[in-house]
């Protein structure tokens, strides 16, 4: 700990040593591969800063248990896969719903169901993006390498604490599992982001209030025992989080939830472009697959093939402006390579229209897509 | 004249939603006295529901309230206790939300003796859903889902949660109001797991599919079947048969308290961290 | 340049510990770039597991190994799964203790007793140092100091020298070898 200097670290430690320096103070998890790594070491080094490691009964309660521990005031995170990920979803939605920052990272595994434990897939993406029930926006990211595990769950807990959300950490096994070399201290001091507490009297406090009236405000959070004594619920809820049926009042709250991330889709964005300037053939990729893809792109130029990389690292929010780009740059295809049956290549397909070609490039049951499977895909849409 | 209970209310979301003759007002209150007679700091003590009739109890409740998803509020407030402590924790559940959807989150917070005080609003149906039978419908009961009568055993949840390590578990009933604000208050005081299952009148799912129409009836039948535990441990097992047993059932004065036990774990791991 | 290594055998052979030390020695001790990665089974004792590594000067992108460079068996069913993935013109290293045939392939091949050796240092548990001082010595990929500095940074407290011995007697078998 606090070490400085190269190391080699595996993504599931990257993702634990950038939630400590984004200040997590309460983990709650339940054993399940390929992410127990991250549990086992929160209960190690939790403690020692003065936080709690709960393993808990279920993957229900852990979901639950980071949503209590959020509202008494701490940093809270769990960590899961595919099996776990599909039962925390309705507290998930519950975090959604009442506007509580967590953060939730999923290292996929095989699936449906219990699937191939051990083997990498990217399955649920859409999942991530819908899968508790209901309308509500959500930030997911992505990260590709043991590095950017680390940075990346610091912007989640950020995005999280900032817009009062849960944010999904959305990892795979070859990013989790992967030992790679890493200087921590060379990403520097990252800037680390704390909820807004509310400056008001305590009576007048409303913990869904309007702010300056508009539906893209974030409120203010209390927490539990500042005296603030307030309501929280997943029923629909006006400004005071009591429950409302006036169709009214639900349905600003139903439209601030949303509002208040899909206005920030263009600031929330991130991706890393590689030869994107004069690219004929663009690979649309993300987490370990985009290492691939990175590959397949250079191995390309190489040969004299014009072919760009938009590796995208916010999944959603879908970053809509940047990716309509591509419309407008004459490209011969965009090409989509994905370790499930094709989900990520359904919003591409829907922003770039009839403007080009977009080919999906599929594999499953934990079968890696190789660098010359995306070159062979490059060159067959040359 | 104000209600010496008023300012624990948030009067403005009055009235509230449960029924004519339910016996959930009753139980509610006793919280309340409890909470008053101890003198409670209301701003450190958060009350936590789940999902179900009685959950919607904390709404109406001046302190800071979290109305969670279905059967969930035990790891929702353990959460809230890990993170801080200082917070006195008082759970609203009902039989369903306890005992059937969220009865792994009831045995696993009673086997860790976390300072939790879990009040169990039992009616011995889904009243919110309107009347189907739950896992302590009593066997031959009617209910929307058991238009036979109930033919699955219930469960008898002061046992079960005692077998679980629970280190206070009582019963009182809305008949013995008085007795049951006293059973609470001593409940709340237990440093450790602490469960009290009050049994609480549902006249309009309950008592209208079973012949205890009036709410009345239900409270009579709490009259003649309680019996106060002292009496109860001098009763044969033929008179013991049909009753039932109500007040303190057991109380383990200072087992080790699991925020109590991890905090000393925090001070362990911080030394050995340091050395 | 990208040298891919690969280590196999069973659950239970500390392949994996012997791989991230040698993966850590390359990282955290040199200029060169290296990651590691694993598939095995369900089980934590028996079943086949294989480790690998990379050690570049560049930076990997892929991290998947294909077609190793070096490749380690310590199981029968590793030796039959995995030797015939090497390069040509690669090297194998086998623990002749518990393997009998070695596949033919177009590579330098290496028999040694591995863990026969480590059982008469005194524990077979530290067969994986014995097969990394081979692997370190005849891959002169990572200076052995890195690699001992990572070995020590690596193992339990209390067994730094029966470690060190096995390390140094698989250095030296890597000198044996023509």
């Amino acid at each position: 700990m606090n070490e400085t200097g190269p190391r080699l670290l595996q993504g599931n430690e990257a993702c634990v040593e950038g939630a400590l320096a984004a200040g997590l103070r309460f983990f709650a998890g339940y054993p399940i591969t390929p992410s127990t790594e991250i549990a086992e070491i929160c209960s190690l080094r939790l403690p020692q800063v003065g936080g709690t490691f709960l393993q808990m009964e279920d993957e229900i309660a852990s979901m639950a248990a980071v949503c209590g521990a959020s509202l008494a005031g701490a940093k809270a995170m769990t960590a899961t896969s595919g099996p776990g990920f599909s039962l925390k979803q309705e507290n998930l939605g519950f975090a959604a719903q009442a506007e509580i920052p967590c953060v939730v990272v999923d290292v996929q595994r095989v699936g449906p169901s219990t699937g191939m434990p051990t083997s990498p897939a990217q399955g649920d993406v859409m999942q991530a993006r819908w899968g508790t029930h209901g309308d509500h926006e959500i930030v997911v990211l992505s990260p590709s390498s043991v590095m950017e595990a680390y940075t990346l769950t610091i912007t989640a807990f950020n995005i999280a604490e900032e817009l009062r959300t849960p944010v999904v950490l959305l990892m795979d096994e070859i990013v989790g599992h992967l030992r790679e070399k890493v200087t921590l201290d060379a990403a520097g001091k990252l800037p680390v982001v704390d909820r807004d507490k509310p400056s008001c009297p305590k009576e007048l406090y409303k913990p869904y209030g309007p702010g300056q009236g508009r539906l893209t405000d974030v409120p203010p959070l209390a927490a539990f025992g500042e005296g603030y004594r307030f309501h929280v619920t997943g029923l629909t809820h006006g400004e005071d989080g009591s429950p409302t049926n006036n169709p009214k009042v639900g349905e600003r709250q139903i439209l601030r939830i949303v509002q208040k991330i899909a206005s920030r889709r263009d600031e929330l964005a991130r991706f890393e472009e590689i030869s994107m300037e004069d690219a004929e053939v663009v690979v649309v990729a993300y987490g370990g697959t985009a290492r691939s893809a990175k590959k397949a792109v250079r191995d390309a130029r190489a040969e004299g093939i014009k072919a760009g990389l938009l590796r995208v690292i916010t999944l959603w929010p879908f970053p809509e402006t940047r990716v309509a780009k591509l419309r407008e740059m004459g490209l011969k295809a965009v090409i989509v390579p994905e370790m499930n049956m094709g989900q990520y290549v359904l919003p591409v397909k829907r922003v770039i229209g009839d403007a080009c070609p977009v080919i999906p490039l599929n594999k499953v049951a934990g079968q890696f897509i190789e660098p010359k499977d995306i070159l062979e895909a490059i060159k067959g849409a040359m | 004249m104000a209600h010496p209970l008023e300012k624990y209310l948030r009067a403005g979301k009055l009235p509230h939603i449960w029924c004519a003759g339910c016996g959930h007002g009753i139980v509610t209150q006793a919280i309340l006295r409890a909470v008053d007679e101890l003198q409670l700091d209301t701003e450190k003590t958060v009350v936590v529901s789940g999902i179900g009739c009685s959950s919607r109890a904390p709404g109406y409740l001046h302190f800071d309230t979290l109305h969670t998803t279905h059967g969930r509020a035990i790891p929702f407030a353990t959460g809230i206790k890990m993170a801080n402590p200082e917070l006195r924790v008082i759970v609203v559940t009902g039989d369903g939300d306890a005992a059937a959807i969220g009865g792994n989150h009831l045995i696993h917070a009673a086997r860790r003796n976390i300072d939790l005080t879990v009040i169990c609003f039992n009616n011995t149906i889904y009243g919110m859903t309107s009347g189907q039978y739950s896992p302590v419908t009593p066997g031959g009961s009617f209910a929307s889902t058991a238009p036979y009568g109930m033919v699955e055993p219930s469960f008898d949840l002061c046992t079960l949660v005692a077998g679980a390590g629970g280190t206070f578990v009582a019963r009182g009933t809305t008949y013995h109001a008085r007795p049951l604000t006293n059973i609470i208050k001593e409940a709340i005081k237990h440093e450790g797991f602490s469960f009290v299952e009050a049994l609480s009148q549902c006249p309009t799912y309950y008592g209208r599919r079973n012949k205890l129409r009036a709410p009345l009836d239900m409270l009579y039948w709490y009259r003649d079947h309680a019996v106060g535990v002292s009496q109860w441990e001098k009763l044969t097992d033929d008179e013991k048969a049909g009753k039932f047993p109500i007040g303190v059932l057991k109380k383990v004065e200072h087992a080790p308290e699991f925020s109590r036990v991890y905090s000393e774990l925090i001070a362990r791991a911080r030394e050995r961290s340091e050395a | 340049m990208r040298t891919e290594l690969r280590l196999a055998g069973e659950g239970g052979q500390g392949l994996m510990t012997a791989a991230i030390i040698f993966a850590g020695a390359a990282a955290e001790y040199t200029d060169l770039n290296a990651i590691q990665t694993q598939s095995y089974g369900p089980e934590s004792r028996g079943g086949s597991s294989k480790a690998d590594v990379i050690i570049a000067d560049e930076d990997i992108d892929y991290p998947e190994v294909d077609h190793p460079h070096f490749v380690v068996v310590m199981a029968q069913e590793a030796c039959d799964k995995f030797v015939p993935t090497v390069a040509k013109g690669g090297t194998v290293i086998v623990d002749s203790t518990y393997v009998g045939s070695v596949p033919e392939v177009d590579a330098r091949v290496v028999k040694y007793p591995i863990s026969a050796k480590a059982r008469e240092l005194g524990r077979e548990i530290v067969a994986n140092i014995v097969a990394l001082g081979l692997l370190t010595g005849l891959s002169r990929l990572v200076p052995e100091e890195a690699v001992m500095k990572s070995l020590l940074k690596r193992i339990p407290k209390g067994t730094e020298e029966l470690n060190k011995k096995a390390f140094q007697a698989g250095l030296e078998a890597a000198k044996q070898v023509p």
